[in-house]
């Protein structure tokens, strides 16, 4: 049995909306999965009904062996950070960590060096007499963090904590909150709508869309190996290139182009994809196109272009010279290209 | 843009003239009528009128109906305050919990807010009659209730009737500020702490503290000053000069009384009253008691 586990979850609000749709999903101890997805997709509801803050319209969650869908959010051993961080105003930054403590009855001296220790590790101890309102975004999250931390739950749940710091700062945290995961060793699920976070922060990774898994795995499984139209374009930056073309004794039409996939297959409504970085530029190419326009992003760079009436991105090292308006050849290899059927939008 | 540059230096005061008109005759003439009136005494039939210092101030200070006034005010204005502020948030908690028909508990709750004072004296009459009030008889059964002749009796008419509206103000007060609470402060409480009342007490009701003192100062003066058509529709001081407020006080003794130079006493000693509940307002509360 898995530490959490959520069967045929569905989540229907009472306006209507079906928010989550037989959900599935096994989380072990200790690991750190990353809900992503759109807005709008789901996440936040899945998420808050693992906390309790959501009634679960249908199916089941247990944690720690322990069904929980009728079980006080206080008392599943959860604790939650919230985008806005969600300090109580009133009360300074210790008290705001010392108060679900307090609520279970542990005592002063306890709570004081649970707090204490917290504070230190997050360094926010020259902060502790302080209110929410003087601390600065970062230290609120700091804070934020603290009160998750010094419950000692079962599990941390974090919807989109980072979502209101500048990129910066972001990245720091980022780095901080895996930091930590790993030292306490405690599981965790992040929700977050930014592809970059899921992949370095996920031990593994859910993709979601319109309330319903589309695939779950390992960053490395996800970007290399997407099951679906949605994950190949959702995962990746830049997105990975999709052609709608037919498919004959695998040989993709693209318009008047032709591209060889490394197996013999027929469909005639596809969609295949590649990502911008598995498109090489060589003299010897088989395809020639015209590069549109140039993004310089450093070591790297972007060209857009077209090819058969659509248009597609490649990314590759800048020291090549390519610029707008300028015609290159380049190639494909077959088996970096991912085959979708658009009747189902399922990989091939 | 174009500037309009009036040629006369005149014009603005004919623009200004009906605005200011308003507040000479209104405002300005009756304070200075006021002090005036404060400072000397007159003869009852108009006859003749001679500046008198303090007088008028000395007098009402040994007039022990003075005091009555003033204990009836203070107490009338504290019991009100606490009536109408804990059964205002009490029906704004419960409305902002209900998840159906939420406008309509809204709606009828607000709904007294907007009748007159003295209309609600006046259906406050029909319940506290002798002849067919309600609720007379429903007390009177329970306790020997009759405020034409006990004093006790003659406060619960009138808090019940001067509170009743008032709550409706409390209400929506209540509920703006509940309301302005972030969802997800409420959220992270339901999940630091299980009992319903104690997180009430630890989270919400701190954080409905600017909405707590300003709803205090506000039913202060109301109690005070706003409460004269209920005292006037229901008890008219009964039994005795009981239920008198200050305000009501003021108008009977130079109204009634024909006793101006009483009331122009009485109405600097609420001026300055005022004038204390503002300053206290502003260092205070104003100041402190916003966490944002
Ligand atoms: N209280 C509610 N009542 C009705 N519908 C809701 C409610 N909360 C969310 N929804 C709907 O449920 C769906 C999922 O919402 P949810 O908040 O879980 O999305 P999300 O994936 O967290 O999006 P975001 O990245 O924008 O936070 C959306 O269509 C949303 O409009
Ligand atoms: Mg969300």
């Amino acid at each position: 049995m898995s530490f959490l586990e959520l069967k045929n979850i569905t989540k229907i609000y009472p306006n209507g909306t079906k928010a989550v749709d037989e959900t599935s999903l096994n989380v072990e101890d200790g690991e750190f999965v990353v809900f992503v997805g759109p807005s709008g997709c789901g996440k936040s509801t899945l998420l808050r009904m693992i906390a309790g803050l959501e009634d679960i319209t249908g199916g089941e969650i247990s944690l720690d062996g322990v069904i929980i869908n009728n079980i006080d959010p206080s008392e599943r051993d959860v604790a939650m950070v919230f985008q806005n961080y969600a300090l109580y105003p009133h009360m300074t930054v210790f008290n705001n960590m010392a108060y679900g403590l307090k609520n279970r009855g542990i005592s002063k001296d306890k709570i004081n060096s649970k707090v204490n220790d917290a504070a230190k590790l997050l360094e926010i101890d020259q902060l502790l007499d302080r209110k929410p309102s003087m601390l600065s975004g970062g230290q609120r999250q700091r804070v934020a963090m603290g009160r998750a931390i010094v419950r000692n739950p079962k599990i941390f749940l974090f919807d989109e904590p980072l979502s209101n710091l500048d990129a910066k700062l972001r990245n720091q945290m980022r780095l901080e909150i895996k930091k930590l995961q790993r030292q306490m060793d405690v599981t965790s699920i992040f929700v977050t709508h930014d592809q970059t976070e899921a992949m370095t922060l996920g031990d593994r990774i859910v993709v979601i869309n319109d309330g319903i898994v589309e695939q779950v795995g390992t960053p490395k499984e996800i970007y290399s190996n997407p099951n679906t139209k949605f994950v190949a374009e959702f995962i990746g930056s830049p997105q990975m290139n999709l052609f709608d073309c037919s498919i004959k004794n695998g040989i993709a039409k693209i318009g008047e182009a032709q591209v060889n996939l490394d197996n013999l297959i027929n469909i005639n409504d596809a969609s295949i994809g590649i990502r911008p970085d598995d498109i090489q530029i060589t003299d010897s190419g088989k395809f020639e196109s015209k590069a549109n326009l140039v993004e310089y992003l450093g070591s790297d760079m972007i060209i857009y272009s077209s090819i058969g009436g659509q248009d597609f991105s490649c990314k590759l090292s800048s020291k090549i010279d390519v610029k707008a308006g300028d015609n290159f050849k380049f190639d494909i290899t077959p088996s970096s290209i991912h085959v979708f059927d658009n009747n189902t939008n399922k990989k091939v | 843009m174009k500037k309009v540059q009036f040629k006369s230096s005149y014009s603005q005061y004919f623009f200004l003239a009906p605005q200011l008109l308003i507040l000479l005759i209104f405002l300005y003439w009756p304070i200075i009528q006021t002090f005036r009136d404060a400072f000397t005494i007159q003869d009852a039939f108009g006859f003749g009128s001679y500046f008198a210092g303090f007088d008028n101030f000395k007098f009402i200070f040994t007039d022990p109906s003075y005091y009555t006034a003033f204990k009836f005010t203070i107490i009338y204005s504290f019991v009100i305050t606490l009536i109408t502020g804990s059964i205002g948030l009490l029906l704004a908690v419960q409305a902002n919990n209900v998840l159906h028909g939420k406008n309509v508990y809204k709606t009828l709750l607000i709904w007294p807010y907007a009748i007159a004072p003295a209309v609600v004296g006046v259906m406050a009459n029909y319940f506290f009659s002798e002849r067919f009030g309600l609720l007379y008889h429903l007390f009177n059964n329970l306790w020997g209730f009759n405020w034409y002749e006990d004093v006790f009796d003659a406060y619960i008419y009138v808090v019940i009737a001067g509170s009743w509206k008032q709550i409706s103000a409390n209400f929506i007060f209540f509920l703006a500020g509940l309301q302005a609470i972030q969802k997800t402060v409420i959220e992270a409480s339901i999940i630091d702490c299980k009992s319903n009342i104690r997180r009430f007490w630890t989270i919400t009701f701190p954080l409905l503290m600017p909405t707590t003192f300003f709803l205090i100062i506000i039913n202060i003066t109301y109690a005070f000053f706003d409460t004269f058509g209920i005292i006037d529709t229901t008890t008219i001081g009964a039994p005795g000069s009981e239920t008198k407020t200050l305000v009501y006080k003021a108008y009977i003794d130079g109204f009634k009384g024909l006793d101006l130079g009483s009331a122009g006493a009485q109405s600097i000693m609420m001026m300055l009253i005022v004038l204390v509940i503002t300053i206290f307002q502003f260092r205070y509360i104003e100041g402190k008691i916003h966490y944002n």
